[in-house]
């Protein structure tokens, strides 16, 4: 059964931005969106491994910080070169102001 | 011979790269000189306004430049007419392609896609497999065996160097590589960078290239002239010298096989024209070190994070005799690398892998 993890407080991230969140050797990248809408996904890009969470994000989309990659972060879908391969998403709840991610 | 003094192989598919990854310089964590995360997004921020401007004053400037040119034609004019519109055909074609390829000069990307497809022409470099080998160049920036932009290897080949003044090395090598990806083949360093999923984009721009040749050299036949090709295609050899220039300055003499921007690359300072023909590139540590912010937003970088860097050249000229006295200096000891301290305010270099430590959850990243 996968667990559901405490990330962060749901105010830590601004509207329209990403944060990193490690936990047990692996690295997320938490989003929230315009609408205040938190997602989860892999913290890593695909195509090389930088860590998305100092990327832009620009809508329901987040840049690779180097490359220019970019991905739909609420389905972790490869939008542009040289992202080739999707992102792993996981699922998010906030309850009482704390953002969680499921993490199996 | 000392070890030390041997010749290194600056292939992709040769030794060093592995020895690199054995060492942690592959696709490994860089130097980032501390900056908020607020203040980064404002400089990641992207606009179309810059670089709609610029285009159109390039473009104007091109067409008036030819003009002068066509209309000289037959005359001594002629020379000084077509340099102009060589610079103009080369430099910004050089910077378009670049910052368009970054995806960060314009804010729509159907923009950027549509000046680097014309860039890419104009400075004949096949648009998909430079995209990939830059995007190589930037993660293992003059790591020797892994980057395959590195200008010169160490001890430099002098021939090469003067021969590239006039686009002799790589527009070739550039022509062969069309004529070869026109074929559907695809040379063994280019499999290291390029995924197979990109070869049937790069056979397709290939062949658009090869079929303008021809509608050029048709043209010449036609009008019993050199003169169309006078416009296109021979600018980017006979225009190609400035852009050298500064392609030679953006790395040069530096250090290779480290993880700090600031120890291989040259931030420049330059007059408002050439910071116009090269789209801010002059900021090339900036550049590095954050790739994402647009050349529009370089300088307020450097202003930001210039207290953690060293100082910069303070005009072309002055980076170009630091460049040359290396390179001479490197014909006899391929060692020489130049030196450069960093202020006081400055985080020390990084010159390698950082140690692994336990990273604490939830933390912000190196931005924050």
């Amino acid at each position: 059964m996968a667990d559901w993890i405490a990330a962060c407080a749901a105010d830590d991230i601004e509207e329209e931005d990403v944060m990193r969140f490690d936990h047990e050797g692996r690295s997320f990248a938490i989003y929230r969106s315009e609408d205040s809408d938190y997602y989860a996904t892999d913290g890593f890009c695909t195509h090389e491994r930088v860590h998305l969470a100092d990327g832009l994000v620009m809508g329901a989309v987040i840049e690779c910080p180097k490359h220019n990659g970019r991905f739909d972060y609420t389905s972790g879908k490869a939008k542009k070169t040289p992202a080739c391969v999707d992102l792993r998403t996981y699922p998010v709840k906030v309850e009482a102001g704390t953002v969680y991610i499921q993490v199996d | 011979m000392s070890a030390s003094q041997e010749k290194r192989d600056y292939s992709l598919t040769g030794p060093e790269g592995r020895k690199a990854r054995e060492r942690g310089l592959v696709a490994a964590e860089w130097y980032a000189s501390p900056i908020t995360r607020k203040r980064m997004k404002e400089l990641m921020k992207r606009k179309d306004g810059p670089a709609i401007r610029d285009t159109i004053l390039w473009i104007v400037l091109l067409a008036g430049a030819g003009v002068l040119a066509y209309s000289s034609w037959g005359t001594w004019w002629a020379v000084p007419a077509f340099l102009v519109y060589g610079i103009l055909y080369t430099s910004p074609g050089d910077s378009r392609w670049h910052e368009c390829g970054h995806g960060t000069a314009f804010k729509t990307p159907w923009m950027n896609e549509v000046v680097y497809q014309f860039a890419s022409f104009l400075v004949l470099r096949p648009a998909t497999p430079w995209r990939w080998s830059h995007a190589r160049h930037h993660t293992d920036t003059y790591v020797v065996g892994r980057d395959p932009e590195i200008h010169q290897p160490r001890p430099p080949v002098w021939r090469i160097i003067i021969i590239q003044f006039a686009h002799l090395v790589g527009g070739p090598k550039d022509i062969k590589r069309m004529f070869m990806h026109a074929f559907g083949v695809v040379g063994k360093e280019e499999r290291d960078f390029i995924p197979e999923s990109e070869f049937r984009k790069s056979f397709r721009e290939s062949r658009v290239y090869l079929l303008i040749f021809a509608c050029v050299i048709a043209a010449c036949f036609y009008t019993g002239s050199i003169l169309p090709a006078m416009f296109v295609v021979l600018p980017s050899f006979y225009g190609a010298g400035l852009m050298v220039v500064f392609g030679m300055i953006q790395h040069l003499g530096l250090h290779e096989d480290v993880l700090d921007h600031r120890l291989n690359s040259r931030t420049v300072y330059m007059n408002p024209v050439f910071r116009f023909l090269y789209w801010n590139m002059n900021y090339h540590i900036e550049h590095h070190m954050f790739p994402m912010v647009p050349y529009h937003a370089l300088r307020a970088l450097h202003e930001e994070i210039k207290a953690d860097c060293p100082r910069p050249n303070r005009s072309t000229w002055e980076a170009f005799r630091e460049v040359i006295h290396a390179l001479l200096k490197q014909r006899k000891d391929r060692t020489y690398t130049i030196q450069r301290e960093l202020p006081p305010t400055a985080q020390p270099y990084q010159y390698g892998p950082k140690p692994i430590v336990a990273e604490a959850s939830a933390e912000r990243s190196t931005m924050a």
